[in-house]
């Protein structure tokens, strides 16, 4: 109500302008007078109202001082300038609210994915319950078209879900019983039963729109830095127009300049390039936390990769096992046995082949104790068994026949992971587990590079000869292997001695302490780790790496932008303060550059809306080369 | 302490910010009140004893800023 009444003010004082231009063509200048004033009161009313109700609040306000300047021009009968000034005033306010509304779209297009209600299945029966009445453990109904209200697990159904709001990616996931679904997703076809996890704030989708909420308020360092300068420069200002008063004896002269000279688009430069740029990176999948992390980010020349989970799926799967002195299967089982506690994925992938070949897992471990970094030892029936890399094995004191170390180097170089297992200090057999490397993984790299980063680096807890074999399939610069988490966070310390910049990318578990050590710290795929989500600076939604130089290439554009914001802002509020004080530039023309600054500003911000990365073109271009060679 | 949002209409001067932030600041019992330009939104921490979510609303639409919801 109230916008549709400010924009009706807008075309009616507008209105009354161009006939007062027209009594003024047919030399009817008295009418031109009276038209002139009642545009000035009409659009004048809303600003001095609003320079009362601050007044009275003891604020200062920028409309105070229009409403002055409005005054003075009226009491000396300058009605062109005043009507000019009180129109451009709220002409150059509600465009500039519509236009700032464009740039803060993304974030307002993911909070309008929030569903409001969702279907609760209680007894049997169902009832459509607001969100705020859903409790954990309460089952929701989901079916095609509508959006899920909740985290939650599968209990029943299948479905194809739109993820995008969460992951930036509209690829369709199918999900199936045991899947975890997200708030702010959406079925498109298929129907399932989910029972609630997490709900209302808790959810990832709440968190998201948190974070983002929180980033797009997080100033960069150029901002504080503007924020400062604002803080000397609005009273000197102030300062400068008591002089140009008391000099020239100009009182219109000295509120012309008082009013021009307000930081406005200097003010707002920075912060409207962040908001847009932060806003696409969440719209694509890439939460970026904050100004400062994005002037970070634009600066970073070494990538550090963990391997596991981040360069390769995550998904290691066994591909051969030799057994010594006994059978394969008895190998497998004791081995799988032992790994069953264990966190491990290469563990996992040990049991999760066991039991596809139906071995039975009958034993308990006992004395189960962890080595981080080298592998685990148990009690298996009576029998003492190693899982781990060569140095676990020589430091139990298990000799590795050199028919073995060849056997398990040949593995490796294959691009396996050589897991040596020993049964009552004997050597008993080496089951080879390889990880898959990430589809999109080679081209993410190339982006990378041509994007500029100058380095990309390696670090694995993995044996030495699968590392470069990785490495060399994807073409990172360096690679370390068997490194602790220690050892990560020392290698990163020591490239930001070295005077990098460095990005470290992990997938937010093991990872976490190199992550925090880095300049800036990035998280794969976030969807239901609230830890990686609040660890890290730059959360890439989707366990996609392309989102990588997606960031990095966008977090380039947002500070581009907001230099090119900066220097519109400063160039135009110097131009008007000399053209004031050359007397070629008065308060009405002054307004409406002034306006037109402010605008520019938020226009070039609103590119950064529809940014899209350059390198699909690209991508596009080398294919076709591929396919002519 | 209680920390509640509001949502007021899109703001359009960083000026604002300062505006709000000082006057909810001041009043008794408040003991944080933080203006989200970018979402159009003021966070506020205060004392339900000494001050009513009301008393906020009003002195925030005294300024000159409409509370939406």
């Amino acid at each position: 109500m109230r916008k549709v009444k400010r924009v009706h003010v807008v075309i009616t004082s507008g209105s009354l302008l161009i006939l007062a231009f027209l009594f003024h063509l047919i030399d009817m200048s008295v009418w031109k007078d009276i038209t002139l004033i009642a545009a000035t009161f009409i659009a004048g009313y809303f600003i001095a109202k609003k320079a009362i109700q601050t007044t009275m609040m003891k604020a200062f306000s920028i409309e105070l001082l229009v409403t002055i300047a409005v005054i003075g021009a009226l009491s000396i009968g300058e009605y062109v300038e005043s009507a000019a000034v009180t129109f451009l005033f709220l002409f150059g306010a509600y465009l500039e609210a519509r236009t700032l509304e464009k740039t803060r779209s993304s974030l307002q297009t993911l909070m309008g994915m929030a569903p409001m209600e969702a279907t609760v299945l209680e007894n049997g029966e169902r009832i459509v319950k607001p969100i705020r009445d859903i409790d954990t453990g309460d089952h929701i109904l989901i079916q095609t078209g509508e959006k899920v209200a909740i985290d939650g697990k599968i209990i029943s159904g299948q479905a194809f879900i739109n993820e995008s709001t969460i992951t930036g990616e509209s690829i369709l996931a199918n999900k199936n019983i045991e899947d975890q679904v997200f708030s702010g997703t959406m079925i498109d076809h298929g129907y399932v039963e989910v029972e609630a996890e997490k709900v209302g704030d808790d959810t990832a989708f709440s968190k998201i729109i948190e974070l983002v909420e929180e980033a797009q308020e997080s100033k960069a360092k150029t901002q504080k830095f503007l924020d400062r300068f604002a803080n000397v420069y609005t009273p000197g200002i102030l300062v400068l127009s008591i002089l140009v008063l008391i000099v020239t004896q100009n009182f219109e002269l000295s509120i012309t300049f008082l009013v021009i000279a307000c930081p406005g688009a200097l003010v707002i430069s920075t912060p409207v390039s962040l908001v847009a740029g932060i806003g696409n990176g969440a719209k694509n999948g890439t939460l970026m936390k904050g100004g400062e992390i994005i002037e970070n980010l634009a600066k970073i020349d070494v990538l550090v990769f963990d391997k596991t989970g981040t360069l390769t799926k995550g998904e290691p799967e066994m591909t051969g096992v030799k057994a010594y002195d006994r059978g394969e299967s008895e190998l497998l089982t004791m081995t799988a046995e032992a790994e069953i506690i264990s966190e491990h994925h290469l563990g996992r992938a040990i049991v999760k082949e066991a039991k596809r070949r139906g071995l039975p897992l009958l034993n308990e471990p006992e004395e189960f104790t962890l080595d981080k970094g080298h592998g685990l030892c148990a009690t298996i029936d009576g029998q003492s068994v190693v899982i781990g890399n060569r140095k676990l094995l020589r430091k139990n004191e298990i000799e590795l026949p050199l028919t073995v170390e060849t056997y398990a180097i040949d593995e490796e170089e294959k691009g396996n992971t050589a897991i040596f297992v020993g049964i009552n200090e004997k050597l008993a057999g080496v089951i080879s587990i390889a990880d898959q490397i990430r589809q999109e993984a080679t081209s993410a790299m190339q982006h990378l590079k041509d994007a500029g980063i100058k380095q990309t680096v390696m670090l694995t807890g993995d044996n030495k000869h699968t590392a470069e074999k990785v490495a060399t399939q994807l073409g990172i610069d360096d690679v370390f292997a068997e490194m602790l988490p220690e050892d990560k966070v020392n290698h990163v310390q020591h490239l930001k001695v070295e005077g990098y910049n460095v990005s470290m990318v992990g997938d937010g578990v093991n990872d976490a302490p190199a992550i925090a050590a880095a300049d800036v710290g990035m998280a794969m795929g976030a969807a239901g780790t609230d830890a990686a989500m609040e660890t890290a600076d730059v959360v890439l939604m989707t366990d996609k790496l392309d989102k990588i130089p997606y960031a990095y290439t966008l977090a380039k554009a947002t500070v581009r932008n907001m230099k090119q914001n900066i220097f519109i802002a400063v160039g135009t509020v110097a131009l008007l303060l000399a053209g004031v004080l050359v007397g070629e530039i008065f308060l009405a023309s002054g307004m409406f550059i002034h306006e037109l600054s402010v605008l520019m500003v938020i226009l070039n911000a609103i590119r950064l809306v529809g940014y899209k990365q350059r390198r699909r073109v690209k991508q596009k271009q080398r294919r076709t080369n591929t396919a002519v060679i | 302490m209680k920390t509640i949002k509001y949502q007021l209409e899109p703001l359009t001067c960083p000026s604002c910010i300062k505006k709000i932030e000082g006057k909810l600041g001041k009043m008794n019992g408040v003991e944080e009140a933080k203006v989200m330009f970018n979402s159009s939104k003021v966070k506020a921490t205060y004392d339900q004893e000494q001050v009513t979510s009301d008393e906020l609303k009003a002195t925030i639409e005294k300024l000159g800023f409409p509370v939406v919801s």
